[in-house]
């Protein structure tokens, strides 16, 4: 039983990770429909600016609470360029996009090894966070888990804040249901989708932070786990994040137990099938929003 | 007001409107009328910045306004109303008001005006749009589009697919707003009576040509019916 309960932990702490990498594509892939292979790489460009504010910040717990802000800035930049310079031009074509931004990510890997090198770099976690909690008989939490699932959480809080109660907000839902009904409303529907970009990109850039505090990184970092992440969210429902967010503790903690029971292969082809059999019940994903018409 | 001249637009390299002048008066109405197919929507959209014009000028008091986006053509107090009841399904009523209301000084004062006009949406103000009846739906995207406070408004069919009851309600709201003046209205409509009692102006639409033209006005009611039989 214990051990049952330190890997459902470790399982809701992988979720954790996931959820902050699947919350920035809620927006940007499951609100826009843009495949963005690159989003992996606002991950990596996260994780290494926490990196390298540690190299001129010689506390780890300041470096690492100036990181969140200045990853989200950096990653969010680097989305919303990406999105004017390329993305922008293929909104009517899916496979192009996807072609385009998987280019984008093998470039933006290869930028970061002549930058950093091609061997993992490790980051300094705060003395506040390399310890456990012990908190009953064989039962302990680490920190730094603990701190990832906060930032998951307090991340959801503030995406869930904007999208439902600022103008900012109603305008990406707006566009995203109806794209030429929100620009004859005096929407200026280019500026919102980059904007989209700049928050779904920028979240990944938190993601990277906190992807720092449980091992080290590199130039593919963020492609390890993106395919997880798009799992969650085509899982969840499309754009919907009280779906994202039961997926990715669901699939963490199911990945997490497995491995336990069986290997860490076998685990994921077993969360894969399962997967592929909720798929089939249910193509549309755990939640929907239910309308009287499409229009 | 507005100036739609020898405009021809089309989809892909399928062209729809050959070369279609239309004019709106100030504080008047001007409304298009002509069978499925003629072009009616079309003209709207490409007046509108939806579609753009292979040829051809659209001026908004005198202002060139062709290549510009929707969303700037708003900003100079154009108002749409597109075919079909559309609203923001997944928003509430509310929330498609405020949308539009949102970095306007006068927000909440243009929100209260326009249910003001449609007095039934108050009580549905909490409700997604998505849920709401077509007739409900029509009336919000009315309202909608006033928030804007517009010059010049532009009305696809805001009948069509509507009960009976809420239609007479929808023509008398429209009606009472080009008579109050400071509004003009480019109005498609198949309903010719009703067209006919709004419009000082009328067009008839015929496969993407005007082949017939006129002044409005109940008088002239026989006179389109007639284009329109042909």
């Amino acid at each position: 039983m214990t051990v049952i309960l330190n890997q459902s932990f470790t399982g809701i702490s992988i979720g954790a990770v996931l959820l902050l990498i699947a919350l920035g594509l809620t927006l940007t892939f499951g609100q826009m429909g843009v495949i963005n292979m690159a989003h992996g790489e606002f991950i990596m460009a996260g994780a290494y600016t926490t990196y390298v504010l540690q190299e001129s910040i010689s506390s780890a717990g300041v470096s690492l609470l100036v990181a969140l802000p200045v990853a989200f800035l950096v990653a969010g930049a680097m989305g919303a360029l990406l999105e004017w310079l390329l993305i922008r031009r293929l909104y009517t074509r899916p496979l192009d996009t996807l072609l385009v931004t998987w280019g984008v990510s093998l470039m933006l890997q290869q930028l970061a090894r002549d930058i950093f090198g091609a061997p993992n770099v490790q980051t300094r976690a705060p003395d506040i966070l390399t310890g456990n909690i012990a908190v009953a008989d064989g039962i302990s939490l680490a920190n730094s888990r603990l701190f990832i699932l906060g930032l998951a959480l307090l991340s959801v809080l503030a995406l869930t804040l904007v999208l439902r109660f600022t103008p900012l907000g109603r305008r990406i839902r707006a566009v995203v249901q109806n794209r030429d009904l929100a620009e004859v409303s005096g929407i200026a529907t280019g500026t919102v989708d980059r904007m989209t970009f700049f928050i779904g990109s920028g979240l990944a850039g938190v993601a990277g932070v906190a992807i720092t505090l449980v091992g080290p990184i590199g130039p593919t970092t963020g492609t390890n786990y993106i395919v997880d992440a798009f799992l969650v969210v085509v899982v969840g429902g499309i754009g919907q994040l009280k779906g994202s967010v039961i997926t990715a503790f669901v699939l963490g903690v199911l990945q997490s137990v497995l491995e336990y029971s069986t290997t860490v292969s076998v685990a994921k082809v077993i969360v894969l099938v399962a997967i592929v059999a909720f798929l089939q019940w249910r193509p549309q994903g755990l939640y929907t929003l239910r309308t009287r018409s499409l229009a | 007001m507005l100036e739609i001249d020898d405009i021809r637009v089309g989809y892909d390299r399928s062209p729809v409107l050959h070369g279609v002048t239309v004019a709106v008066p100030k504080d008047g109405v001007a409304a298009v009328l002509g069978h499925n197919g003629a072009g009616k929507s079309t003209l709207l959209r490409a007046a509108m910045g939806l579609l753009k014009t292979a040829k051809g000028t659209v001026r908004l008091d005198g202002e060139d306004i062709t290549r510009l986006a929707p969303h700037q053509r708003v900003a100079r107090g154009m108002a749409y109303v597109p075919q079909g009841q559309q609203a923001f399904p997944h928003l509430t009523t509310a929330e498609n008001l405020q949308l539009v209301a949102d970095g306007r000084a006068d927000g909440k004062e243009a929100i209260a005006e326009a249910l003001d006009l449609f007095p039934a949406l108050r009580d549905l103000s909490g409700r997604r749009a998505g849920l709401l009846s077509g007739g409900q739906r029509q009336q919000l995207a009315i309202a909608r589009a006033l928030i804007t406070r517009p010059r010049l408004l532009l009305l696809d069919e805001p009948t069509e697919g509507i009960q009976p009851s809420v239609v007479a309600e929808i023509e008398e709201t429209i009606l009472g707003l080009t008579r109050r003046g400071g509004l003009s209205v480019l109005l498609v409509e198949q309903h010719v009576g009703f067209a006919m009692r709004a419009a000082q102006r009328y067009y008839v639409l015929e496969a993407g040509r005007v082949t017939s033209s006129g002044e409005g006005g109940a008088e002239a009611e026989q006179t389109v019916r007639a284009a329109l039989s042909v």
